[in-house]
Parts: C-alpha cells; structure tokens; sequence
C-alpha cells in the first residue's frame, strides 16, 4: 500500500488541531473595523459642556484619540482613569458620548474628571452609526487630517496602553512633526 | 393529562412571541414591509455575533432596524441599504457575504469537499471493480498446481 496515504489523516488532523488551537485564543467579539482608512465622518452635534455646535472640522490639526463612551457602560468606568492619566500626559482625547442622558454625562464628568479636550453630544447615536460603533468602549484613533488610522475595542487598560497602542499614537504624532 | 397538555400549548405559544423583537413601523406599502423583513434577516447584529437584526433585542440592532426603516423611506434600493451597512460595520454584517478573495473558501470550500468525496469514492468503488474482476485469474500455473496438491492431500487425510 502506499505509504503517504497512511500518514493523510494524521497530517489532516494535525491542521485541522493548528486551525483550532489558533482558534481558541481569537476574539470572535473583536470585528476588524470597517472604518480604518477613512475620513472620519462629518457630523454636527453640540458639546457635551456648554452650548457650542461642534464639528469634524474641530477634530482637526491634531492626531487624537476619539473615544466613544456612556455612563450606561459599566466598562467605561473602568477605563475613565486611564484616560485621565493618558490626557495628563499630554495624549489628546475627544470624547463621543454615545446614546446618553446628558444630565448624567455631565455629572459623570464632574465626580471622575474630564480628559476628554471636545465631548461630542451623540444622543441619538447617529455619529456611531456613521463610525460604525456596536458598542462602547470604543477608541479610535485619527491623524492629523481626520483620517481613522486605527480602531481599538474594549476597556484601554495601563498594559493594552503600554504593550500596543502608545506605539500607534506616536506613530501618528511623529508623522504630524514636520 | 389534560392539564399539562394546557400548559404545553402555553408554553409553546410563548415561544414565539419571546423570539421575535417588536417595533411599530408604519410602511407605505406591503412591498416595503417585505423588503424591511428580507433587510433585516439578511444583516447581522454587530454586537449579538449570531442573530440577525430582525431577531435580536440588542439596542444597536433597535438602531439598525430604525435606519433600514428610514433608508426604505428615502427609497433606497436593497443594495445602497446593504452597502450603507457594510461600509459602516464591515462585510462582517452580511449573512450573505460578497464573492471576493477573501470569501471564495466560503462560497465554494463545501462543494470543493462533496467532490472530493465523490472523487474518493470513485477511486474506491473502481479499485474494488479492478481487484474483482481480476481475482480468479490471479493465481499463475505453478500457484494453481500448489493448491491442487494441497487440496489432493487434504482430501486424503
């Protein structure tokens, strides 16, 4: 008998065990977003603080982290710190408060800090339909031309800040120097 | 008996009713109410990974369900809504997913493994037919006066 066709189901089993042993440490909630290279989408809403109408063109200059967040979302919470430490350091944040009572958004900022430089009022969720949001937390990450470069999906936490995204956002802050 | 066969037809009405999410829309016409059903089974919930839109009670699916209502009122055709989705949230969302690069494996991967079942049954079945048809002429002449003797000699133990 031919050699080569004993040994085919063991090497289909053992492709078979590579795909899913792969499989185990993916995230199937993570989708690759459908936005990274492209503009971020115009919008004009008003400002979380005070009455001022803000729009895409306010996001520009700077390379920044939009961050989409509601007081409704547990996990923000636990990412708020964080992103105060980050806007302490000098990381520029504009906040999208998502699908949320304004009342509690401000309150929200008052007893946990503001990090955020512009906090663009979303109530009705519009803007994240157009950004493509399905939840919150979520960051995006544009350069200075209001193009979306990255996205980042759940709570930016020291280490994720640390290991994988403090790399990109100064890529995007070298790119801006000229 | 009667009781319990009660209570299972309850419960088998609830059913339907806990499965399905209801909104109120107002359509212009049956065309648009059916094109809002066929929408809404064709794209995915973001956030639920495997429901469809019309199914899911997730508040981004309520938001989706609201701007295909919206879209058909524009009167939007089905593939402006789909690519409005898609452009938004990525193929991801389609249940029914464009043929490309990428999804080729998807489209063709489970008829490429029917045929090669078939193909190895083929070589199977017809190897079979080949070692069947050529047994009884297998054995050479010497093989054929082997047995004989041996046949011979049990015969006369």
């Amino acid at each position: 008998m031919k050699r080569w066709l004993m040994v085919l189901p063991l090497a289909l089993f053992l492709l078979m065990a590579v795909f899913l042993y792969r499989g185990l440490y993916l995230n199937p909630s993570e989708l690759p977003s459908a936005m990274i290279g492209k503009p971020f989408p115009e919008f004009t809403l008003p400002s979380v603080q005070g009455d001022k109408t803000l729009t895409r063109a306010d996001l520009l200059g700077k390379p920044a982290l939009v961050n989409v967040w509601g007081t409704w979302c547990i996990s923000c919470r636990v990412e708020h710190p964080v992103l105060n430490k980050l806007a302490q350091n000098g990381v520029v944040i504009y906040g999208v408060n998502y699908k949320d009572v304004n009342a509690d958004a401000l309150k929200w900022l008052a007893e946990f800090h503001n990090p955020y430089q512009l906090d663009i009022r979303d109530e009705d969720g519009s803007l994240g339909l157009n950004l493509g949001v399905y939840g919150a937390p979520e960051t995006f990450f544009i350069d200075a031309k209001g193009m979306i470069r990255d996205k980042f999906i759940g709570v930016i936490d020291e280490q994720v800040w640390r290991e994988k995204l403090a790399a990109k956002y100064q890529a995007l802050v070298d790119e801006a120097k000229p | 008996m009667k009781r319990w066969l009660a209570a299972a037809v309850l419960g088998l009405s609830l059913v339907g009713v806990a499965q399905a999410a209801i909104d109120t829309y107002e359509f212009a016409n049956d065309g648009e109410r059916e094109r809002f059903r066929e929408l809404t089974k064709e794209l995915r919930c973001p956030k639920c990974q495997n429901q469809d839109i019309a199914d899911s009670n997730a508040p981004i699916a309520a938001d989706l369900r609201k701007e295909i209502f919206r879209m058909l009122g524009e009167g939007k055709d089905n593939q402006q809504i789909i690519d409005f989705m898609v452009d938004r949230y990525g193929e991801f969302v389609r249940y029914n997913p464009a043929l490309s690069s990428k999804t080729a494996l998807l489209w063709f991967g489970p008829a490429g493994l029917l045929l090669g079942g078939f193909v190895i049954i083929a070589v199977i079945v017809r190897r079979r037919r080949v070692q069947r048809t050529a047994a009884p002429d297998t054995l050479s002449v010497e093989e054929r006066q082997r047995l004989d003797q041996l046949l011979d000699k049990t015969k006369h133990d």
